[in-house]
């Protein structure tokens, strides 16, 4: 009898085992659910997988009768466009912002503490200010996104240029770089993986500020269509959005990590 | 023909002295060794060939002009670790720096003037005997290919002066004796004054024809922090194996062995397992080309 640390499943075992905990979750579920149905054929709680189907066909396959749009979809379309705007920017920023702080001692002087304390501002305590602001529209849900994961992933970006050796700035100034040479060609590319690590880390706090926003003032979008249908309890569109946008984001953390290995494959060569 | 003159060097960390009164002067085709017990200073005096600090008092002037407060191209570096560029391959790695010079902007050059850097960088990389690894990158190199890496990357600038800190210090026995041979190689093809930084003694017996001694003459048991290091022995090793030109004159009429010895017993027990070892000299680097 080895220790139990030493024994390793092999591949197959492996994807069962991995597949394992979803297909019980699944299981659980119908085993709830039939058994509240039979009991009361109206129970709203746990609807049954027929049910499911038949409200998401409804939602994905047919036009709505008062606008015409195919509702699922559209919802889909909004919250990704919010989604990817508030990433897209928190990114530039990242780049145009952190990278130079963590280069430049000077801007690193005048700027770090304000942003360690800026990063420390709970954002949906801002989120009515930001609605004064920018309006009940697009503008202040993007821009709740950026306020919520962007200063965390500039503070995250500077930390990993501070830590990239000094040897190599050094080497890098005998071979005539200059600044901005050196943050484009030396430090810009070996923190990019940390950059694609911030921005999965990111996207989970992405998803609930833009939810959150959506759910508060929203015209559209997931977390919009969740909180409206809650007034009906309706759970047979509830639980498909949640497990849609739960897939969305495992898909999107999927992306990154691919593109990761493909644009920085010197990083993962090492592990 | 280059020469650097270091001038009554001085240099304080928070007004404790590291550095006083080094004085140095090296002309054309010079391979002088840096030795002294850590924390002696050592580095710093690199450091400040390299205006990676700035001396409190003295100058260090190259062909007559002081150098620049920063790092430059004149002055190569290999450092013994972090050298080269991770997220390069290895022909990058080596084309990176006439790239930086000549693209300001982009640092990448196109066409015509990229394919006859990449030869240069081949051929080199071929001299420092990476040529089969030209599409690698620097994580799957053994530690002494990413020195040689590093040496090649350094050179492709002709600097007048390569700067090298304890380059082979992490590296394991066999693999530093071939380096050896390389760096000696080198440095008689290209010409230029190679300043290098060691512990080892038995390196800087081997490959250099100036070794200089950096340690405290004076100590105050009460306030050890009080003096800095200096130059204390400084040799010149001259093609009959004979040690000549000591600044402590006594030091002339004693055999190598004699001196070898007791400047073992300077670094301490750690730095040579055995001071009463002949220094090993390789009988090819012992006459001065043209000299």
């Amino acid at each position: 009898m080895r220790r139990i640390i030493n024994y390793h499943p092999d591949r197959l075992t492996g994807l069962l085992l991995a597949m394992l905990p979803f297909v019980l979750l699944i299981a659980a579920y119908a085993v709830g659910s039939q058994a509240r149905l039979a009991e009361n054929a109206d129970d709203k709680l746990m609807p049954a997988f027929a049910t499911f189907v038949d409200a998401m066909s409804h939602l994905a396959f047919e036009p709505n009768r008062r606008t015409g749009e195919y509702v699922f979809w559209t919802d889909t379309l909004v919250s990704l466009q919010r989604l990817g705007l508030g990433l897209g920017i928190s990114t530039l920023l990242c780049i145009v912002i952190g990278v130079p702080i963590g280069l430049i001692p000077y801007l690193q002087q005048f700027l770090n503490s304000f942003m360690a304390a800026f990063s420390l501002i709970p954002p949906l305590a801002v989120l009515p200010i930001l609605f004064i602001i920018f309006g009940l529209g697009e503008t202040s849900k993007i821009v709740l996104i950026v306020f919520g994961i962007a200063p965390f992933m500039i503070r995250d970006v500077t930390i990993a240029v501070t830590q990239i050796p000094r040897e190599q700035l050094i080497k890098a100034q005998t071979l005539n770089a200059s600044t901005w040479q050196m943050m484009t060609q030396i430090v810009f590319p070996q923190v990019l993986p940390r950059l694609y690590t911030g921005l999965r880390l990111g996207l989970g706090a992405a998803w609930l500020f833009l939810i959150a926003a959506e759910a508060i003032a929203s015209e559209g979008g997931l977390g919009y269509r969740i909180f409206l249908v809650r007034r009906y309890l309706s759970m047979e569109i509830i639980l498909p959005y949640v497990a849609w946008i739960t897939f969305l984001a495992f898909a999107m953390d999927f992306a990154l990590d691919r593109l990761s290995r493909w644009t920085c494959r010197w990083h993962h060569l090492a592990s | 023909m280059t020469e650097i003159v270091v001038k009554d060097l001085f240099k304080d960390y928070d007004r404790v002295p590291v550095l006083e009164r080094v004085n140095l002067t090296l002309t054309d085709h010079e391979f002088c060794v840096v030795l002294g017990p850590s924390g002696a200073g050592k580095t710093t005096f690199l450091r400040l060939l390299l205006s990676q600090e700035t001396p409190t008092r003295g100058s260090i002037e190259i062909d007559g002009r002081p150098i620049a407060p920063e790092p430059e191209a004149d002055r190569g570096v290999v450092f013994q670790r972090y050298s080269v560029f991770p997220h390069k391959t290895v022909l990058h790695n080596v084309m990176i720096g006439p790239e930086l010079t000549r693209s300001r902007f982009l640092g990448r050059l196109f066409g015509k003037a990229r394919r006859e850097l990449e030869e240069k960088a081949r051929g080199l990389l071929g001299q420092v005997g990476l040529a089969d690894a030209v599409d690698k990158y620097p994580v799957q190199l053994s530690g002494g290919m990413q020195q040689r890496l590093a040496i090649a990357q350094a050179l492709i600038m002709e600097p007048k002066v390569l700067l090298l800190d304890e380059p082979f210090g992490a590296l394991d026995q066999s693999t530093k004796k071939s380096m050896h041979g390389l760096i000696l190689d080198l440095w008689r093809a290209n010409r230029m004054i190679i300043i290098m930084v060691t512990h080892d003694i038995q390196e800087a017996f081997t490959l250099g024809t100036r070794v200089l001694m950096i340690d405290k003459v004076r100590h105050d048991p009460q306030a050890p922090e009080a003096y800095g290091s200096t130059i204390t022995q400084h040799l010149r090793l001259d093609p009959q194996r004979k040690p000549s030109l000591g600044l402590a004159g006594a030091e002339e009429s004693r055999t190598m062995q004699d001196i070898f010895r007791s400047w073992a017993d300077r670094m301490g027990p750690a730095v040579v397992a055995d001071p009463a070892d002949e220094p090993p000299r390789q009988p090819e680097l012992l006459c001065h080309a043209g000299e």
